[in-house]
């Protein structure tokens, strides 16, 4: 079956002030119809940048060298500014982003920003011979309470009245994935969603999407650092590291058995799995001095003298998953 | 220090600002020596009078013969120390009143504020002509006409920024290790509120001889025979447009040098505004 | 250790904000922190445990003077140390000292670090130019980073190196202890690791005491000799963490230790443990505060908050539902 997503060989770099930076070098990815992928990596790996370049909302100065996002047969590189605003955001592919008091617009009521979106995108928006206006108008509203009200957002009627600092962070989220999923997307990509959330609005939150994608027949891509989360709600894994894709495949097979050293140190650090405070020697190498080699060498407990003069390829391990790893190979 | 200039050096205005200020400042400070003519700063020469720009005299002469490119360049003198002096009057009396009242709340906060407030309300130009009258009108009555209006731009600045550092986290922590009021004020909060200060002053250096060379046109400003671009354009108007080489090459001056202010601010503002915002 | 306490909390409040109604509309006051008593022994690490709203960060600034308390009793080395404005209560407590959870804002940016350290060495009057030069290589060492750091700026940093240089600074001060918020918190596992271990080596090399506020409970349960988990401005269970963790009693303790995501992957979907979201500190409700979303409430919850009560040796529980549930589900533990 085609992926609903998928990401090959993804190159982006940015230029700074110190020069051309190489954000992501060759990243790719697949997102199955109605799965959850999460997207694994810590700071600086790059895991926004992929998450922007897959929209289209690359900062300036930033270009994608290389590479191909296809979207339900489509490149989605291949959009301009304006395609990927008609016919794309909001309403085939949502977005849940990380900071939801960022995200809405302080000075504007919760209802009148969300109905501007379905204004917009939502499947009746192109409809001409449809319904007139305000009857449009009053069924998306009722699209959007209903929506509320599957979010446990209490209140869902005064709750479109309401400005945004009137609400909690985690009821803010909610807000945001009813927003997100209120023109009917069908890939809902959500960048780090209850990071900063308390673990237990975390926890509910984690439990409302998995319902959802089981309800809405969804796609999800999960961008995460936290392995926890990962474990508890996506069906596949992909993990980034200083802008590659290391290793990828099925959450249980990896969580059991991790093939890439990467992989493997970060899951050993992991507090259920170490009881002393571990971490991985050294660090990221900075995306404006790529080693040669292997990205992860100069951290990697397996390291061979291969490993330091050649990109090593990607291979298939024991449990399935995809490894850049030449003991792989 | 360095890492500003390096990134001041990637802005090509703020580098064309930057090289017409130092340009300017180089002519003032340098004046006499480069005017072919420096007697020309008093002494008139009618036989010569109103002859077009040639080689002898670039920009040609005046109504009273005098060499008017020694004078564009001896009244650059005049136009930064207006400038500088106004600006750092300003500064003088702005910045304290913005820090106090920053700083503590309360009645003196609100009391510094609202005196500030009606001061901004003042129209600069009127006040000049005002004190002119009262004073006799003269570059000392244009300058404390000026200064004192020029204060509140500051104050407002300093107090916005001292208000918003007090409550920041690295003050809270210089309270937790126990550094005192004058420490916190002027040692830290201080150069912080200082970024965009520097921006203002900038700008305000070119603003200020934009109202001087506004007040000499007007006669409440320099008094002849000074060499002032205000004053020499005012002077022209009963010969253009014969004469056209009399109020332009003053006036360009006057442009270019409020312009490459203006474009030295707006630079520094740029590099001021995303580097704060950056390392926070 | 020390046999006494190195410091006390006895009942002490703390009521926040609040404006006056003259020619602005009146905000009530919150009640941020409510009756919290307890003792932090010398050497140990006490760890505040709670989610947002909690009032974790609002006692340790309190504790550390910054913030006046508005009732009860602070003794610091046994002689009392409250009813003071900030001033007066960071001179008289000048043995405690705070790390902010963000390091690189608590840091001045136009300051190179070498100054910033030297500054608290002046403010109190120790040595000279070249003796505080030579204390601040020393400390710059001892938390793991070069002494030509001194030189550079906050801006040239990471995250957990801003962390150490954070700790350097109030390390110079030569304080006793340490009230610690959130020193983990956005910083990656590998570098978490590294600030942790450099945690626990500086409070054997100094002979500190920490007070460690966090909501990472895993980093929690692996640090901290006794742990207090704060809900709503109380404090709902206290004890040592081995015993909190392996029998959680309060439901509140309960839910987080359950919440928190897992290795080991999915539970049952649907079963949610908590209902609702985390409190409004603002709303002053009579009875238990976790009652409207216990998931064993009952009516008589409501009447009266409960007070802290032993139920093991040293572990303490303020729930009435607590001594009559004694087995809780084994299954939402942890150790499961």
């Amino acid at each position: 079956m085609t992926p609903v997503l998928s990401v090959r060989g993804l190159k982006v770099s940015i230029r700074t002030d110190e020069g051309m930076a190489e954000i992501l070098d060759d990243v790719g990815l697949e997102l199955e119809r109605g799965r959850i992928l999460g997207v694994v990596g810590e700071s600086g790996c790059g895991k926004s940048t992929l998450i922007r370049a897959i929209m289209g909302i690359l900062p300036r100065g930033a270009t994608v060298d290389r590479g191909e996002v296809w979207f339900e047969g489509e490149n989605l590189l291949a959009f301009s500014e304006a395609e990927l605003n008609d016919q794309v955001r909001s309403s085939r592919i949502g977005f849940i982003p990380q900071d939801p008091l960022l995200a809405l617009n302080p000075v504007f009521k919760v209802g009148s920003q969300m109905l501007e979106v379905m204004r917009w995108h939502a499947p009746d928006a192109k409809d001409p011979g449809g319904k007139r206006g305000g009857e449009r108008r009053k069924a998306h509203v009722a699209r959007l309470v209903s929506l509320l009200r599957r979010m446990q957002v209490p209140d869902p009627e005064t709750a479109l009245e309401r400005y945004p600092h009137q609400f909690s962070g985690g009821q803010r989220q909610r807000l945001l994935i009813a927003a997100a999923l209120a023109c009917a997307p069908g890939l809902v990509i959500a960048d780090e969603p209850t990071t900063a959330l308390d673990v237990t609005t975390q926890h509910q939150i984690l439990l409302l999407l998995r319902e959802l994608v089981a309800e809405f027949g969804i796609s999800l891509l999960f961008v995460t650092h936290d392995f926890g989360v990962v474990a508890e709600l996506c069906d596949d894994l992909c993990v980034i590291y200083a802008g590659q894709t290391v290793e990828k495949g099925a959450v249980q097979a990896i969580l059991e058995a991790p093939s890439h050293p990467y992989t493997r140190a970060l899951l050993a650090c992991h507090p259920d799995r170490a009881t002393t405070f571990l971490g991985i020697p050294g660090s990221v190498p900075s995306p404006l001095a790529r080693p040669a080699g292997c990205l992860f060498a100069p951290r990697c407990a397996d390291v061979r003298p291969l490993c330091r003069t050649v990109r090593p390829p990607q291979a298939l391990a024991g449990s399935g998953a995809e490894v850049r790893c030449v003991q792989f190979a | 220090m360095i890492h500003i200039l390096r990134k001041l050096s990637r802005d090509l205005p703020a580098m064309l600002g930057l090289g017409i200020v130092l340009f300017v400042l180089v002519i003032a400070i340098l004046g006499p020596l480069l005017a072919p003519y420096p007697e020309d700063a008093a002494a008139s020469h009618l036989a010569r009078r109103l002859r077009p720009p040639s080689a002898a005299y670039p920009f040609g002469t005046d109504n009273l013969g005098r060499d008017i490119f020694s004078r564009v360049i001896l009244g650059a003198r005049g136009a930064l120390s207006i400038a500088l002096t106004v600006v750092s009057t300003a500064m003088l009396i702005g910045v304290p009143l913005g820090l106090i009242a920053g700083y503590r709340g309360g009645w003196v906060s609100e009391g510094i504020m609202r005196v500030t407030d009606v001061v901004l309300a003042i129209p600069q130009l009127v006040l000049a002509l005002a004190l002119a009258q009262l004073m006799s009108p003269s570059l000392e009555s244009a300058m404390l006409a000026l200064s004192l209006t020029y204060w509140p731009f500051f104050t407002r600045i300093v107090y916005a920024e001292t208000r918003r550092l007090s409550a920041s986290l690295f003050v809270d922590a210089l309270r937790g290790i126990g550094a005192g009021i004058s420490r916190i004020v002027f040692l830290h909060i201080l150069p912080n509120a200082l970024s965009p200060v520097i921006v203002r002053a900038t700008i305000g250096l070119g603003f200020t001889i934009l109202v001087a060379a506004v007040l000499g046109f007007l006669g409440m400003g320099a008094t002849p025979p000074t060499p002032d671009w205000g004053l020499a354009i005012a002077e022209s108007r009963t010969y253009l447009p014969r004469a056209w080489w009399y109020a332009t090459f003053p006036g360009l001056a006057i442009l270019i040098t409020v312009m490459g202010f203006n474009l030295l601010g707006d630079g520094l503002r740029d590099i001021v505004d995303p580097r704060i915002r950056r390392s926070r | 250790m020390t046999a006494d306490p190195i410091l006390m909390l006895r009942d002490v409040s703390v009521r926040l904000g609040g404006r006056k109604g003259f020619l602005q509309r009146t905000i009530p006051p919150v009640q941020a922190v409510k009756q919290v008593s307890l003792d932090l022994r010398g050497g140990e690490i006490l760890s505040l445990v709670g989610e947002s709203g909690c009032g974790k960060t609002t006692l340790g600034r309190t504790i550390l003077g910054l913030q006046r308390e508005s009732a009860g009793d602070i003794l610091l080395e046994g002689s009392t140390v409250s009813g003071l404005a900030p001033e007066a209560a960071r001179l008289a407590r000048s043995i405690v000292q705070y790390a902010h959870q963000d390091a690189g804002a608590a840091l001045d940016p136009w300051w190179s670090i070498g100054r910033t350290l030297e500054e608290g060495l002046k403010i109190h009057g120790v040595g000279n130019a070249s003796e505080r030069r030579d204390r601040v290589a020393a400390m710059l060492q001892a938390v793991g980073l070069d002494a030509t750091s001194a030189r550079r700026y906050p801006h040239e940093f990471s995250g957990g190196q801003l962390r150490r240089l954070a700790l350097a600074r109030i390390l110079l001060l030569q304080p006793r202890v340490l009230i610690l918020d959130e020193p983990t918190s956005g910083l990656d596992m590998s570098v978490q690791a590294t600030v942790l271990n450099l945690l626990l080596e500086l409070r054997e090399r100094f002979a500190l005491t920490y007070l460690f506020i966090s909501h990472d409970l895993s980093v929690v349960e692996r640090l901290s000799d006794r742990v207090a988990i704060m809900y709503l401005g109380r404090i709902v269970e206290m004890g040592p963490a081995k015993d909190v963790f392996a029998r959680p009693t309060h439901p509140y303790t309960r839910t987080l230790l359950a919440a928190a995501p897992r290795l080991s992957g999915r539970r049952a979907s649907g079963s949610s443990l908590v209902r609702g979201d985390p409190p409004n500190p603002a709303l002053v409700l009579p009875g238990c505060a976790f009652f409207d979303r216990c998931p064993l409430a009952e009516a008589a919850c409501q009447e009266a908050a409960p007070r802290l009560e032993s139920v093991a040796a040293g572990h303490e529980v303020a729930c009435y539902r607590a001594f009559i549930e004694q087995t809780a589900s084994r299954s939402v533990l942890r150790h499961a």
